[in-house]
Order: structure tokens, then C-alpha cells, then sequence
């Protein structure tokens, strides 16, 4: 698998990152690189493995349905850089 | 019957699927101890775990499972004793995560169905592909500054169950009844309110068109629809744009579209460039979410009894037609008051008197069942009067508006005001005697074969005994001097 310079952008674009258009070809030769690595693991033979999803067998613990938390909203807004009254703010969003 | 969109080209038939959140009742959230309650000052049910501060790790709530898989039985589904929780990435302001966990792979549950009835009594059944569990985002506020968004995290984290169908409807009115049978059912298992308004349902609506004996075209999914009407608009006005763009030699773009009440139209929400990519992938910090056998059956067995067992059961033990029982299970806290009513008395009047009479007060004074002027015993104790031949049919009316005003007990109006029925044969014969020595015309009009007059004599009998004669002593009494 190789990704062309369109879909660098396209990746980028969905992580919100902008980039130079100078550094596309660096970053597809890095991108290619990891993806190349990771595909050493097609060399392994899994037929009739069932999928892992871990080791052990451990499962979710589950808790009561109290309430526990909240009521901390000076907490919450601790580290918001520009809070109005008890909420959070961002700059407009608008679709 | 058939529901068919009529094109340039011939006819086209419609293709719906529904995606239908429902917020789960519960205290807490799905992976927090954080208040999941409506309506707090803002940004106060919030926990470290909703506002996604770093090394927060989620602890799912053992309730939202329960309910969901509650949910699951109800729509008689497959559950799954083992399920997995994956991220699903992206980007906005009342995300803080930047992800919501969400099952994408291992749903909670499987395949199920749920059986609709259209107007024309036909009876549908609609497959359910899957149910899972996932979270609720915040609320983002974009009229509170001219350059920002205010965000409020109280409904981040608030569990939700996403519940899918199959692509089986065909008719706007089918996804009405479809969203309306599900919503009575959330209601009767206690899972979600169901409250469209106040969004704990939103309905996401997948819409198609199609010639008849094809394959599936493109779809498009219309977001968010906050009320059943509007989601039968929306399928109507979709369906026609699309046919409208096949039959022009388009193509229908599979986009995310949102509905217009206002202008009655939908429109592009966003495009296809930039269509989510959700980078889904098992969420790291979640085990595999395994339910025991055991659990299920007892959560299983301690399920109230559903809206479709309830009206056959009404059927079989009360002897009152379908469509009756149907309107009286329609909300749990009907049925309950009609079974009240009805136990250990007429239940066929019980009926009549509960879906005609009390509905109609209910309607006409703006009450709900819940803060009735007429309890389910007090109205019960009137139908007692009726059987018992205290008072009649007509007079009862009377009665029951009192107490609707009063909040008295039947007795106690009927007492007050005297209404108790005349059984006294000596008084009706007086009556009757008294009616025909004032209309000797009509009396003989009637001899001379006049026969329609006999409710004449009746109503002006009933008339001067103020309503309250026995109308079958008054009809014997009637023909025996006639």
C-alpha cells in the first residue's frame, strides 16, 4: 500500500492539521515508511486464528448507576482558555 | 395497500431505513458518575471522564447495559453476550474527547423485529438490524456571542442507545407507526422516555427510491428529525427530490441532509468531500463487554408485560374488540386504569366509558391520566351505581360531569343532588298517566297507527320524571297502557 499526495491531504485535512504543500512529499515518504513497516504483519499466516482482542480473558467491570461525580465545574473549566460564565467557548461554529 | 411516488418515468417505490437514538434512563452516565439528569446549570454534570481531561479512564455503568439489553428483549432480539466498545473519531467543539465511544464491530445486540399496524388495520413487521450503546455529545450554543460558540458538557457521556432497522418501509405512514410502536415499547420496558420534543428520541432517516423489482440506489441520510410528523414530511419531500433528480438523468449524491419544517424542503449538510471518516478502532481503555447468561434471563424475566402481549391479553380476558384494547394500551398508564375500571365489573362498559367519556373530559380540561379529577376507582364506583340500577345511562352522564367538576364520588353526587333512579312502578304509571292526559292529540295519533310516537311518549315520560325513571319500566309501563 502506497498513499499518493491527495490522500496526504486528505488525511491531514480530516485531523484538522494544516500542512505546506513543501512538506507533502516528506510527509508521504514518512507516512509510506510506517505503513510499510506495519505491513511486515501480513507476512503472518493467521488462517483459523480466532482474533485476539487481548491477553488474558479479562471483561469490562462494571459499576453501580450512582452518581458519583460532578458538580465541579470550576474543576471542568480549569484549564479552558476562554471561559464565559459557567460555560466553555469557541470560536463560531457554524455548518 | 401501496405507496407509490407517481414520476415522469412511471411509478417509483420508496425505500426507508430508520436510525433512532434513545437516551437511556439512568442516574449516572454511561462511563461516568456524573449526573445524567436534565436540565442541571451548565457544565455542572460534568466529570473529568465527559470533559476528557488526560488519564481520565471511563468505567461503564452496569444500568445502561441492563438497559439496554432490556431494550433488546423488548424487540424480541438476539442478544450478545459479548460486545466491544470502539472509538469513533471526530472533530467538533462539544467533543472533547474528539472521539465518541461507540460499538461498531460487536453490537450489544442483533437482529430483532418489531410488528406495526397501519390505519387500514395491516399488520407489517419491521426487521431491527442492531441496537448499541454509545454516548451523547454536549451542547454547542451559537447565539449567545457574535464570535463564539458556548459549550455546555452537561449531556456528554449520557448513554444512548442507537437502534437500527432494517431498510423495510415502504411508506411515510409506515415510518410513523414504526417510531410511534417503538417509542410505546422504550415506554412500557422503562428505558427511554421517548420525549421527541425534549430530543431524549431523534430519529435519523435513511431515504431511497427505486423502480419497482430493482436493487437499492443511493441514499441519503436526513439527521436529527425531532418529531414523527416531520420525519413523514421529510421522507415525502426526499423522496420526491430524488425522483426528481433520477428522472432528470442525475444521479442522487449519498450525502448527510437535514430536514427544513419551515421552508418544507432538504437540504446538502455537508458534502462529500467532506463526509466523516471515522477512523473507527477499538476504544483501549474498554474490555470486551461480557453479559452473563444468567443476568439476562433474569433481566428477561422481570420485563412488564410489552403492548402487543397487553392488547391480546385485553382481547381473550376482557371480551372487548381490537381496536379498543389497542387505544387502551397505547400508554401503560392507560391500560392500567382501564384494568382498575374493569375488574370485577362490566368490562365493556368499562371500556366505552374509559376510551368515550373519560378520554373526552381528559381532552376537554387539558388533564392527563396521572392528575385526573376522576380517579380509576371513583369512575368504577360509577359504573357500580349504573349496574346495580342506581342510576341510569343518561343520568350517569350527568353524574360524571359533576364529579369532574366536584371530585366528588358518584354516591355522593347522586345523593346531593337527588338522582337516584325511579324504580317505583306507582310513580312511573303517575307519570305516564300524567304524559297522555296532556297530549290526548298525539295519543290518538298513535292509536290511529302512528307508531313512531312511542319515543315521544318515552322522552316526555323521562322528561317529566327529570331523567331519572328506570328506561325499562318506563317502556313496560308505556306499553302496558298503550
Amino acid at each position: 500500500m502506497s498513499l499518493d499526495p491527495a490522500t496526504v491531504r486528505r488525511i491531514a485535512r480530516l485531523a484538522r492539521i494544516g500542512i505546506d504543500e513543501s512538506d507533502l512529499h516528506a510527509l508521504q515518504g514518512e507516512l509510506n515508511g510506517i505503513l510499510g513497516w506495519i505491513e511486515q504483519l501480513n507476512e503472518v499466516d493467521i488462517d483459523g486464528v480466532e482474533p485476539m482482542v487481548g491477553t488474558g480473558h479479562a471483561a469490562l467491570r462494571m459499576r453501580d448507576d450512582v452518581v458519583t461525580d460532578g458538580d465541579a465545574r470550576d474543576a471542568v473549566l480549569s484549564n479552558a482558555p476562554d471561559a464565559a460564565g459557567p460555560f466553555y467557548t469557541v470560536p463560531k461554529v457554524v455548518e | 395497500m401501496s405507496y407509490v411516488i407517481e414520476g415522469r418515468t412511471g411509478p417509483w417505490e420508496l425505500v426507508v431505513g430508520l436510525e433512532v437514538h434513545a437516551q437511556v434512563i439512568s442516574q449516572s452516565k454511561l462511563f461516568s458518575g456524573a449526573s445524567a439528569s436534565y436540565g442541571g446549570e451548565p457544565n455542572t454534570h460534568v466529570s473529568l471522564v465527559d470533559a476528557g481531561f488526560p488519564g481520565m479512564l471511563p468505567v461503564i455503568n452496569r444500568e445502561c447495559v441492563a438497559q439496554a439489553v432490556r431494550t433488546g428483549l423488548g424487540l424480541k432480539a438476539r442478544i450478545n453476550l459479548e460486545s466491544r466498545f470502539d472509538r469513533k473519531n471526530y472533530f467538533y467543539a462539544d467533543l472533547p474527547t474528539g472521539y465518541q465511544i461507540s460499538q461498531f464491530t460487536h453490537p450489544i445486540v442483533g437482529e430483532g423485529a418489531v410488528e406495526i399496524e397501519l390505519a387500514d388495520g395491516s399488520i407489517r413487521t419491521i426487521g431491527i438490524t442492531r441496537l448499541h450503546l454509545e454516548q451523547d455529545a454536549g451542547k454547542s450554543m451559537h447565539d449567545q456571542d457574535p464570535t463564539r460558540s458556548f459549550i455546555d458538557l452537561n449531556r456528554a457521556g449520557v448513554a444512548l442507545m442507537e437502534i437500527v432497522s432494517e431498510p423495510d418501509i415502504r411508506m411515510p405512514e409506515e415510518a410513523g407507526a414504526y417510531l410511534r410502536k417503538l417509542r410505546m415499547i422504550l415506554r412500557y420496558l422503562g428505558t427511554c422516555d421517548g420525549n421527541m420534543e425534549e430530543g431524549s428520541m431523534r430519529a435519523d432517516v435513511n431515504v431511497s427510491v427505486r423502480k419497482a423489482g430493482e436493487p437499492f440506489r443511493t441514499r441519503c441520510e436526513i439527521k436529527n428529525v425531532n418529531s414523527i410528523r416531520y420525519v413523514m414530511q421529510a421522507i415525502e419531500i426526499e423522496a420526491a427530490r430524488q425522483v426528481e433528480i433520477w428522472e432528470s438523468g442525475g444521479s442522487v449524491d449519498q450525502e448527510t441532509r437535514l430536514f427544513d419544517p419551515a421552508r418544507g424542503e432538504t437540504r446538502s449538510l455537508r458534502s462529500k468531500e467532506d463526509a466523516h471518516d471515522y477512523r473507527y478502532f477499538p476504544d483501549p481503555d474498554l474490555l470486551p463487554l461480557v453479559v452473563e447468561e444468567a443476568w439476562v434471563e433474569s433481566l428477561d424475566a422481570a420485563l412488564p408485560e410489552l403492548p402487543d402481549a397487553k392488547r391480546q391479553r385485553f382481547q381473550d380476558e376482557y371480551g372487548i374488540p381490537r381496536y379498543d384494547a389497542g387505544v387502551l394500551v397505547a400508554e401503560q398508564a392507560t391500560a392500567d386504569f382501564y384494568e382498575t375500571v374493569a375488574r370485577g365489573r362490566d368490562p365493556r362498559l368499562a371500556a366505552n366509558w374509559v376510551i368515550g367519556d373519560f378520554f373526552a373530559a381528559l381532552n376537554r380540561t387539558g388533564r392527563t391520566i396521572q392528575d385526573s379529577p376522576i380517579t380509576a376507582e371513583g369512575l368504577g364506583g360509577m359504573l357500580d351505581l349504573i349496574t346495580d340500577g342506581t342510576i341510569n345511562g343518561k343520568i350517569a352522564k350527568e353524574v360524571f360531569e359533576d364529579m369532574l367538576e366536584s371530585g366528588e364520588s358518584a354516591a355522593a353526587v347522586v345523593e346531593r343532588r337527588g338522582l337516584r333512579q325511579v324504580t317505583d312502578t306507582g310513580a312511573i304509571d303517575a307519570a305516564v298517566q300524567a304524559v297522555l292526559d296532556a297530549n290526548q292529540d298525539k295519543l290518538a295519533e298513535y292509536r290511529s297507527g302512528k307508531d313512531k310516537l312511542f319515543g315521544f311518549f318515552v322522552g316526555q315520560v323521562m322528561k317529566a320524571m327529570a331523567g331519572k325513571g328506570n328506561p325499562a319500566l318506563v317502556n313496560a309501563a308505556l306499553k302496558k297502557v298503550l
